[in-house]
């Protein structure tokens, strides 16, 4: 058991449950596999506890058009979608966009004041966020900053790591050389098999360069973690699920709370039109788990749910969500 | 002698002053002038050659803007009071959309451009 390769033990993985997303590090199933675990968690002092969190995405808040005239209900929905889990998460991660942009400051200020109250009514304080282009690209980050402080940070949560990179404020999509540099003074201190997870808003590689679903110096973000086993990467921005697999490292849209966008190879991005008999569909959330020796679970949970489909339509959204 | 001399002196000359500037001419990039203006590019589509060189040439109409198509290696910034120009010889034939990747305003993501590489 020397050699341990935690990264075969510890992986998140997602469902997308239509509000977010949500992340479960899961036990793994084999005798030997939990038994390596333990040892390694007594020998490294890394071992994860059991917990959940939830990646929240894209509410655009002031948002209130043909793609979605429903503003912040799906936003509210997912907030009461969260606080009916049996059980509650300890971190909910914001992936940006968080308000619609306005030209007038004051206008904005206020929107970012709603997102906050709706937010403030999660059971679970530990609320961590990122901007979005629409928070942060016309003012440089300045609104964001105002309200939640540096918008690049990282943290330790019961044996991971938790980076939050800021691909916005620089208004073009790039993390930029001092952040950077930030970074891999950041992840200097931690073992090959550290689990990370990096929530940042745009995907961190070119996944459809032509409608600005890329960082345009994410291969270096990603070069800078390539020697960690364990690296999983969460964004919102594409409004819609996505899950890819690159070197080491794990990557998953979330959802967004307002209107979807069609896949990357469809021929044009244009949001999908409301529909008002299933106003929720293509929105969700995911919702992540952890334990110890087990593999980080990421579910897709849409926020449509089946049983308000079709001819209720509408009514769906005056109704408690369970889960 | 002398006279012979001087007339093709003359014509020489007379050829430089014809040909030279001819081929200059020949040279020269053919030259697109592209205004940037929230939220779209104008003209919204151009047409380029495989293999012709071309010389973009960008102003902006109001805020800072991104000129961004990865495919011709395009990676531009346009900002007020400043022309910014773009030397390129297309290399690959095709339809590419070229994006504003300067976040400029609401409707940001809708801001592009059609280039057509014959």
């Amino acid at each position: 058991m020397k050699d341990v390769d935690r990264r075969s033990f510890l992986k998140i993985s997602g469902a997308a449950l239509g509000i977010g997303v949500l992340y479960q590090v899961a036990p793994i199933a084999t005798a030997e596999a939990a038994e390596t675990f333990r040892l390694l968690g007594h020998k490294s002092g890394e071992a994860v506890t059991p917990f959940s969190f939830i990646q929240l995405s894209d509410a655009h808040v002031g948002f209130n058009g043909p793609p979605d005239p429903l503003g912040t209900k799906a936003f509210e929905r997912a907030v009461d979608m969260v606080n009916a889990l049996p059980q509650q998460p300890d971190l909910v991660l914001f992936t940006g966009d968080l308000t619609h942009d306005s030209e007038d400051k004051d206008v904005h200020a206020k929107r970012m004041a709603q997102f906050r109250e709706i937010a403030s009514r999660l059971k679970t304080k530990k609320v961590m966020c990122v901007p979005g282009e629409h928070d942060a690209g016309l003012d440089a980050g300045a609104l964001f900053r105002d309200n939640f402080g540096p918008s690049n940070y990282s943290f330790d949560h019961r044996g991971i790591h938790f980076i939050a990179l800021d691909n916005v404020s620089r208004a073009k999509p790039e993390v930029g050389p001092d952040q950077l540099a930030w970074l891999k003074k950041d992840v200097a201190r931690f073992s090959k098999s550290a689990p990370i997870v990096v929530f940042t808003h745009r995907p961190l590689f070119d996944l459809k360069p032509e409608w600005e679903w890329f960082t345009s110096d994410g291969d270096d973000v990603m070069n800078a973690l390539s020697g960690y086993d364990n690296v999983t990467v969460l964004y919102g921005h594409i409004h819609r699920d996505h899950e890819q697999e690159i070197g080491h490292a794990h990557h998953y849209a979330a959802r967004s709370l307002i209107f979807g966008f069609p896949e990357p190879t469809a021929p044009v991005k244009k949001p999908y039109p409301f529909d008002k008999d299933q106003p929720f569909k293509n929105l969700g959330i995911r919702v992540v788990n952890a334990a110890p020796k087990q593999q980080l679970a990421v579910h897709d949970v849409e926020l449509t749910l089946r049983e308000f489909s079709g001819l209720n339509g509408i009514q769906q959204i005056l109704k408690t969500p369970e889960l | 002698m002398r006279r012979y001399r001087i007339g093709l002196l003359m014509l020489v000359a007379l050829v430089v002053v014809a040909v030279v500037p001819h081929r200059t001419r020949a040279q020269d990039p053919k030259v697109i002038n592209i205004t940037a203006k929230r939220f779209e590019f104008v003209p919204n589509q151009i047409t380029l050659k495989k293999g012709e060189p071309v010389r973009l040439v960008l102003t902006t109409a109001d805020v800072t803007h991104g000129f961004y198509l990865k495919p011709l290696k395009i990676d531009e910034v346009i900002e007020p009071g400043k022309t910014t120009e773009v030397n390129i010889t297309p290399q690959t034939a095709g339809t590419f959309l070229l994006i504003c990747d300067h976040f400029c305003g609401v409707n940001h993501g809708a801001m592009n451009m059609k280039v057509i590489v014959e």
